[in-house]
């Protein structure tokens, strides 16, 4: 009989959660250390304008303060601008101009929290306005203020364009096309908004010459050569990586916002550097939500062509990308656009053409992910809303569309128009169970019914195609670092074990998912392991947690090093047993000789032997590193329908059901994945229907606190209904995909389809999201329709 | 300066504190719990929320001056001689928890609505935690976890506590 060691499939009980739950995580704001100084930021209440001075006299004056830094400090040290993940240049304090609304001016140093926010109070800072670059096409104008007039090299707002796919293929099928459809997207600029904001204390020890740095990163391991690389071209002179120890330690969510460096780590970093000080700086939510890397701001021109018996042919997007001040995405750095070139989705097609021009306006730097591998959310909103749109166009119910031009199971590996490589899939398995779960054709006719008198339902598809796990080293890099990652294992003489990875949970659970991995793959039990990571001093390298990618290269990792032990355990297991090594054979978690199963050793037993009896010539110990270069990225797919019912009176979308089937390969642990999978569908639902960060014409942002920018509550969220497929991935070492992003990618274009279902009769045939009750009542009283 | 006492959890703490200092800050800082979170500054998000004499209250919008004298409970107070508190138990159980920085908020919300409602319907126990932001679980799993914690109350049989 096997024993249950906590493997993979068991829904296993979180090992992080006995300290959440008693209050004794570590936070970074929870970090105190002796001599701390705090640090608060002055910020510009202007999107454009020229400094015409800083006076920091009655700042300084006030006791308690000990320095203010600006801009022309940082620049005699060199530190004034910084490079950003695609090697454009950002401010980090702007020497004489500002660029956006809620840019930092200056940063006040005090002995204590109140003191330094009552220091920024007194920081004058005299400004003269510029007209600011607020729409992003009459940023493309000649006549339009210029962004970034630094970059002398340019005379214009465009920053770079990129093009995918083969584009005189795809205008030749349009040209054949028996019909075509068309309709311009907009998805806004939206904020990850974290309930933990960011934050740093940095500590410069002048006797050792070591900076520790606790932050809220994603990606300490990047971080620290970043660091390193900067201080090198400073004239503080290089910090040498190993004096420089980047802590990620407990985060309170990341979904993306934690990957950029924010200037506001530099001027801490900086200032305990001049100081000799710790210090410590954290956002306030305003900061947060005005200043940090947005996400989205895509305006998408997508079409879509066909034969009249709904055969798809060929797809093509032409997309203006507003990256605010900046070009600080946090991508890939060979992928200006992300992964969006994956938007054929799910479907067999001839040909697409994908295009995106990248913009300067005078609005916060960013492009960073909002739960989603790199733009791939607004692939599949692209392609998902088009495709309804051809259904809608052909009069076609979108889920016999769908089934017909899906991939079909025995096409993959399957090679995209665009040049990716889905490793495998089977969508119509995973449309079939989602539409026979939820009872589509009853639901179907039930719309019918209310249709006729006058009720307004809804019933929204989306089968999309995820693509992350980033990457394979030929092509994925961040700044020439390959996106490989790793892991270390180190199994001691009493059969217990430690992990040491190098992605960092920001809540995903790895402290209990990367033991599974190593209790499956050594038969050792999980509470005999434990997890470290998000310290660069022991976790060995690696590239972070973002875009779905922890399972699929760091948990390759660690199954691959853990494979690495076993194959020295079977060498051990063969001297105790005295049998040769091609007699042993892993089975029931132990080691057992071929035909006498009963003749085992455990690995428990091999571990003590490691270390106390191993065979002649071998190296004692029982430890293993891997860096895994994985071949190909991991293809999850779903199938989610959404049912809505409008509220005539006020407009509201109110979900009334929403199943998600998800297909993400082999499962570590049910009861995370289904987790992750309803913390993806609310972050799908926020910006479907609430969410947006807009500007007016002078380019002040309109939500500057949750008061405006609108989380969804316990009450809006409906009760997920979740159930899943299992397509392995083939070339992951356990066929394991990545999930925490698919429904945040699946979920608004599932709503967005609902709501366009329910009122196509109108016909409409599209609404930008969010889908407010306002944009929906609008509909309802030019029809008519809006009870008083 | 304002003489400020607080029993916090049991204990008596005092200090000499600015006027507008913020009980969260008092909480956290004087006080040395962090367990309670700030979040919004706005009293949006609940993640600062505590219990002051048995109602839960967002701590980072009152000023520690304004509840002088009062009982306060954080997330410190709730598990008792080495017991965890069944809301503790529900929210470990049933997942009700990812990246933990509102859990402290959640479960005191969710302990104030079982002492006043033991039996609460979904319907219920959303409404109460309707003031309370989780962007990590999409909430039903919360939801599941307060409900789990109030079955256990209302038949309080030993169960086994997770060991840190």
């Amino acid at each position: 009989m096997a024993t249950d060691v906590g493997g993979y499939g068991r829904s296993v009980k979180r090992k992080e959660d006995p300290r959440f739950i008693r209050g004794k995580g570590n936070y970074v704001d929870d970090l105190k250390l002796p001599g701390m100084l705090y640090m608060d930021i002055v910020r510009s209440p202007y999107a454009h304008a020229k400094i015409t001075s800083i006076d920091a006299s009655k700042a300084l004056a006030l006791p308690g303060v000990l320095a203010v830094i600006t801009g022309k400090d940082l620049d005699a040290y060199k530190l004034a601008w910084m490079p950003t993940l695609m090697s454009d240049t950002q401010m980090v304090l702007p020497i004489d101009r500002v660029v956006y609304q809620a840019q930092e001016v200056a940063a006040v140093i005090a002995t204590e929290r109140y003191i330094a926010a009552d220091g920024v109070a007194l920081v004058e800072v005299d400004y003269e306005p510029l007209p600011p670059v607020v729409d992003p096409y009459k940023a493309l104008d000649p006549s339009s203020p210029l962004v970034r007039p630094d970059h002398a090299d340019k005379n214009t707002n465009h920053i770079w364009h990129w093009e995918s796919g083969d584009k005189a293929r795809t205008d030749q099928l349009f040209n054949e096309a028996e019909v075509v459809v068309k309709e311009h997207m907009y998805l806004p600029r939206i904020h990850v908004s974290s309930i933990e904001t960011c934050g740093c204390v940095a500590s410069f020890d002048r006797v050792s010459g070591k900076l520790t740095v606790w932050m809220t990163t994603q990606a300490p391991h990047a971080i620290r050569t970043v660091f390193s690389l900067v201080t090198a071209a400073s004239a503080v002179g290089q910090i040498p990586e190993h004096k420089i120890r980047i802590i990620s330690p407990d985060i309170g969510g990341g979904f993306g916002g934690k990957v950029p460096v924010y200037p506001g780590y530099v001027i801490a970093t900086a200032a305990s550097v001049l100081t000799g000080h710790p210090v410590k700086w954290i956002e306030d939510r305003s900061e947060n939500l005005q200043a940090d890397s947005f996400a989205r701001d895509y305006h998408m021109d997508v079409e879509l062509a066909g034969k009249r018996d709904g055969t798809i042919t060929a797809l093509r997007v032409k997309t203006l990308a507003d990256h605010g001040s900046a070009d600080a995405a946090a991508n890939p750095s060979k992928f200006p656009a992300g992964l969006f070139n994956v938007c054929t989705g799910s479907y067999a097609m001839e040909a697409a053409h994908v295009e995106v021009d990248g913009v300067y306006t005078n609005k916060p730097p960013g492009g960073v992910a909002y739960r989603c591998s790199f733009r791939v959310t607004e692939a599949v909103h692209a392609i998902e809303r088009i495709v309804d749109r051809m259904a809608q166009e052909l009069k076609v119910d979108p889920a016999a569309l769908r089934m017909k031009n899906f991939i079909p199971p025995e096409k993959f590996p399957y090679k995209s128009p665009t040049g990716w490589e889905y490793d495998s899939g089977n969508y119509a398995g995973a449309l079939k169970l989602a539409m026979e779960k939820i009872g589509y054709a009853d639901l179907r006719r039930e719309q019918a019914e209310k249709r006729a008198r006058g009720e307004l339902m809804g019933i929204g598809i989306c089968t999309f195609t995820e693509i992350v796990g980033a990457g394979p080293s030929n092509t994925f890099d961040i700044l020439g670092i390959k996106m490989f990652d790793s892991a270390e294992i180190r199994v001691h003489p009493t059969g217990s074990a430690i992990v040491r990875i190098g992605v960092q949970s920001q809540g995903q659970g790895h402290e209990t998912t990367f033991a599974q991995i190593v209790a499956e793959e050594l038969g050792l039990p999980v509470d005999n392991i434990v997890v470290e990571h998000g310290d660069t001093d022991t976790a060995p390298y690696g590239l972070g947690t973002y875009a779905s990618r922890s399972t699929p290269t760091a948990g390759a990792a660690t199954a691959m090093a853990a494979r690495k032990i076993r194959e020295k355990a079977k060498a051990i297991a063969a001297h105790l047993l005295e049998a040769s090594p091609d007699d042993i054979e892993w089975g029931n978690y132990q080691f057992q000789v071929k035909g006498a199963p009963t003749r085992s050793k455990t690995m428990a037993d091999v571990a003590f032997a490691a270390y106390t009896n191993h065979p002649q010539g071998m190296e004692a110990g029982l430890e293993a590193v891997d860096y895994y270069d994985p071949p190909n990225l991991t293809f999850p797919f779903g199938a989610y329908i959404c049912i809505v019912d409008i509220d005539r009176g006020t407009g509201e979308v109110k979900i009334r059901r929403f199943l998600a089937v998800d297909d993400c390969g082999n499962i570590i642990n049910p009861m995370i994945v289904e987790g992750q999978i309803h913390g993806g569908l609310t972050m799908g639902m926020a910006p479907a229907l609430l969410e947006a960060i807009t500007y007016d014409e002078n380019g002040n942002i309109q939500q500057g606190t949750f008061m405006d920018y609108l989380l969804p509550t316990s009450m809006e969220t409906p009760a997920w209904e979740t159930d899943k497929t299992c397509t392995p991935s083939p070339h992951h070492p356990f066929g394991a995909k990545g999930v925490g992003e698919s429904a945040t990618v699946g979920a608004p274009p599932a709503i967005a389809n609902a709501v366009v279902d329910a009122l196509s009769h109108l016909g409409v045939t599209h609404l930008d999201i969010p889908i407010t009750p306002w944009k929906v009542h609008k509909i309802l009283e030019e029809h008519g329709l809006a009870e008083v | 300066m304002t003489h400020v006492t607080l029993t916090i959890n049991g204990e008596a703490h005092q200090a000499e504190v600015e006027p507008r200092l913020l009980l969260v800050h008092f909480i956290r800082e004087v006080a040395n719990l962090t367990g309670t979170h700030i979040g919004c500054d706005t009293t949006s998000c609940g993640a600062c929320t505590v219990l002051i004499n048995g109602t839960p209250a967002k701590s980072c919008t009152l000023l520690a001056v304004q509840v002088n004298g009062a009982e306060i409970q954080t997330v410190e107070g709730l598990e008792q001689n080495g017991q965890l508190h069944p809301i503790q138990q529900g929210f470990f159980e049933e997942h009700g928890l990812q990246c933990g920085f509102c859990t402290p908020g959640m479960m005191l919300v969710g302990k104030a609505l079982l002492e006043q409602n033991p039996n609460p319907s979904e319907a219920e126990i959303r409404r109460a935690i309707s003031g309370n932001l989780c962007r990590c679980t999409g909430y039903v799993n919360i939801v599941k976890a307060i409900d789990s914690a109030g079955k256990k109350m209302r038949e309080p049989a030993a169960t086994g506590a997770p060991t840190a």
